[in-house]
């Protein structure tokens, strides 16, 4: 593939799309697919075939998805320039799309009409507060067509980086940009990529980690299934970079759409020669396979990932020596999560600088995030670094639903934390983030309103990070259970002050001995809650104590449950 | 003019509890302490397997790192200074003897292991003298079915030293783990019943190199499962050769 052939397949593909009057782009990621928007586009199709030559100049399209989940199934009409009219191109969206309204839309799109009472405005500060990077594509190219993705300026920037740039100049923008690991470290990409590009190896790998598994967050899964295409051409970017010829997708196997859009993906990217042998005629070779993931939250984690890749129990080992060194069969292999690779292509076609131009001074660039929970906007987001958490829920995600209060929000699933109301005005980045006890995590927002209790919260999440330790380590195994048991006796409200004292001892011991980052970040959620909410575990106990909220000796049930566990 | 190349550096210069030591390079923060008759407590550690680094107990504090680093799996570094007993550690110590007597059901009076149990030992080096945990008394079983050896979950802390010396030096990989987090358990093949495993050459070396009563030899009571050791420090021999 030479620029010139990627430029005409560029140019072929707009041609065929200037031959269309109209085009009706229907999402098809996960979450509108579950309310049928399958269904909607065959039935567009039929009614535009049964319309004959009047039905021919207007395309029904699958696209990735287009943000706002809750609105869902989102549909959008391309309506072309009416010189006549005076008017310019304008595009519409529809929401709350079910079958039976696939026919009046064709309809009225053959027409060059709008249904006034589907309209979804676009110009709510959810569409227009937004900087889109990662989601640039997303929603308005077809994920199973790579000639869409070509055409939308796709692999450029892997073109231009065999072509003009060498592997020092590419890491060079990497580092320049100042992006940071998106799956939650938030450790310096550039840093990463040149550790393991002078590393002497005859064989090094590329991983992508899609082993997305917080609780409410669903930005990767999202990537993944609206522009798999960008995930290939950001790998191969750093399998050039880092001097690899051999890359892996981690996908967990909950994710089937995702991983059928991959595979497509890497099948016409193989056709196509932008992977394989010799790519743009250099002596560059790259090939990506997938391996999915069984379930298991922690092989999110990169030493655990690399034993589940390599075909071994998925359980961590100790850092050092870092995969970067030492890493999937012994080799240096660079991980990199699903948003860190998305963002490459960006930065490759736009240079460093320009996502260095986005953010604040140590967190640059744009961050996806999934709002999940209480708020009326759900779905997902990508905003530039250093946005306030009030612009997020206030503005972007337009408050809380049925006039409720905001009570807190949860950021970093179950190894960050929740931010209450007196924190909102806070910049959204790595370093304020975890002044406030939480992390920036993977980008999942789960928000709360007055009827969370925060002791309920700190439970749930100590269950998924029970649940999901891996038993190794005796801190987390053992730790993550009791705690579990403490805050299951809180939440029955049969604990006392004793309990409580244990909890944090708990909490300590597991933070600072375990081995990865599951069971050392497992009691932020505890911590973040006791640190903002600490009258609702003193409300939690019963009698016997004194301090804030303690609950008054009178009310506490006769017949106190006995303190030992019991089984 | 060309520049001279450095020779590799033979050995470097640490501190392990304001002591002076010098050491190896390749070599872990364990390895240099014993060479200097500093003793840091560890359960899954052996010599001769894969470093396992799970017990959290050989933790240490380097100066100038954030987080704890396990003794057992940290290459020394040139100017290293190594705390191995501060009151810090000392208290995660006890806290994770706690937890793993808490975990499973160890009543030391009536194991057979009583008296020669490398976690009943760690607890009384380490002044365990009090489990302020919860004991979570799960309902675990036993394997009888061996017809020489006994695995009795019950004592299990998975260490997993039985698994890295099945796999490792005997070569037959019939133990495995089985399960996650707190219901981890040991395995024997496909988690079968240890006596029908095809794979087991019942060598006895699980039994042996097990710190605790949960693999035992079958016939023997309270406090009579003394273990042999003596074919342990021949492990990295086995392996080398």
């Amino acid at each position: 593939m030479t620029p010139e052939e990627l430029e005409q397949i560029a140019v072929d593909q707009q041609e065929a799309e200037n031959q269309l009057d109209h085009r009706i782009n229907v999402c098809m990621a996960a979450s509108c697919m579950s309310r049928h928007s399958e269904q909607i586009v065959k039935d567009m199709q039929a009614k535009l075939k049964d319309m004959g030559e009047k039905g021919e100049k207007t395309q029904v399209r699958c696209v990735g998805c287009m943000g706002l989940c809750s609105a869902g199934p989102l549909v959008e009409v391309d309506h072309p320039a009416d010189e006549a009219a005076g008017k310019g191109p304008e595009k519409v969206m529809y929401r709350d799309i079910s079958p039976e309204h696939a026919e009046s839309i064709v309809n009225a799109t053959v027409d060059g009409r709008t249904l006034p009472d589907l309209v979804q405005p676009t110009d709510i500060p959810y569409f227009t507060r937004q900087k889109r990077i990662v989601t640039e594509n997303s929603g308005y190219i077809d994920p199973e067509c790579i000639e869409d993705y070509i055409a939308a300026g796709g692999y450029s920037g892997l073109v231009s980086a065999l072509t003009e740039m060498s592997p020092d100049d590419v890491i060079h923008e990497v580092t320049v940009s100042g992006l940071r690991g998106r799956g939650g470290g938030g450790f310096p990409t550039g840093l990463k990529w040149s550790t393991v590009a002078r590393t002497d190896a005859d064989q090094k790998y590329v991983v992508c980690n899609a082993d997305e598994g917080d609780p409410g967050a669903f930005m990767d899964r999202a990537v993944l299934e609206s522009d798999p295409h960008r995930i290939i051409e950001g790998m191969t970017i750093a399998g050039y970079a880092v001097g690899a010829s051999k890359a892996y997708i981690y996908v967990r196997a909950e994710y089937p759409l995702a991983i059928k859009r991959l595979k497509r993906a890497i099948s016409q990217a193989n056709k196509f020669g932008l992977l394989g042998t010799n790519l743009c005629d250099t002596p560059f070779n790259f090939d990506i396979e997938l391996r999915l993931g069984a379930g298991a939250f922690v092989c999110g984690e990169e030493t655990a990932l690399i034993a589940s890749i390599e075909g071994k129990r998925g359980t961590p080992r100790p850092r050092p020596p870092f995969p970067a060194s030492y890493g999937l069969f012994g080799k240096p292999t660079l991980i990199n999560n699903v948003e860190t690779m998305a963002t490459i292509p960006w930065i490759t076609r736009y240079g460093g600088e320009a996502l260095a131009a986005i953010g604040t001074e140590k967190s640059k660039g744009t961050k996806v995030f999934a709002l999940a929970g209480k708020i009326n906007c759900n779905g997902l987001i990508e905003v530039p670094m250093g946005i306030s958490l009030r612009e997020i829920i206030y503005e972007i995600g337009d408050g809380i639903p049925d006039g409720a209060t905001f009570k807190a929000v949860q950021t970093g699933g179950p190894s960050g934390g929740c931010v209450p109301a007196d924190k909102l005005d806070m910049p959204v980045d790595y370093e304020s983030l975890q002044e406030a006890g939480t992390i920036m995590g993977s980008g999942g927002m789960v928000i709360m309103d007055e009827t969370s209790s925060m002791v309920d919260v700190a439970r749930f999440f100590m269950e998924f990070c029970k649940d999901e330790s891996c038993g190794k380590c005796v801190p987390c195994r053992v730790g993550t259970a009791q705690m579990l048991d403490l805050l299951e006796k809180m939440c029955a409200k049969s604990a006392t002050q004793k309990d409580l004292d244990l909890l944090k001892e708990l909490c300590d011991v597991t933070k600072a001995c375990s081995l990865c980052g599951l069971g050392q970040t497992a009691p932020n959620p505890v911590l973040s809650t006791l640190h903002y909410f600490e009258n609702e575990y003193m409300d939690s106990l019963q009698g016997e104590v004194t301090g804030v909220g303690a609950v008054p000796a009178t009310e506490t049930k006769a017949g106190a449950p006995d303190p030992t566990h019991e089984k | 003019m060309a520049r001279q190349k450095l020779p590799p550096t033979q050995t470097l210069t640490m501190k392990i509890d304001d002591v002076d030591v010098t050491a190896k390079p390749g070599q872990t923060i364990q390895d240099v302490a014993r060479d200097h008759d500093i003793e840091i407590p560890g359960l899954c550690y052996i010599d001769g397997l894969t470093i396992w680094g799970a017990c959290r107990l050989c933790l240490v504090e380097v100066e100038g790192m954030r987080k704890l680093l396990a003794a057992c799996s940290t290459e020394v570094a040139e100017g290293m200074i190594v705390h191995t007993d501060t009151e810090r550690l000392r208290r995660y110590r006890k806290m994770v003897i706690e937890m793993l007597f808490a975990e499973r059901n160890h009543v030391c009076s009536v194991c057979v292991s009583n008296g020669h149990c490398d976690l009943q030992a760690m607890a009384v080096q380490l002044g365990v003298d009090h489990v302020h945990l919860p004991y979570m008394n799960p309902d675990v079983k036993v394997d009888s079915s061996h017809d020489r050896f006994r695995l009795d979950h019950n004592r299990c802390i998975l260490c997993t030293r039985c698994v890295r010396v099945c796999g490792e030096i005997e070569g037959a990989a019939t133990k495995g783990v089985g399960g996650r987090g707190i219901n981890a358990r040991i395995i024997n093949d496909l988690n079968m019943p240890w006596g029908d495993s095809q794979t087991c050459t019942s060598c006895g070396k699980c039994v042996h190199i097990c710190p605790t009563g949960a693999l035992v030899e079958k016939g023997t009571a309270a406090a009579e499962m003394k273990k042999h050791r003596s074919f342990l420090p021949y492990l990295t021999v086995m392996r080398e050769s």
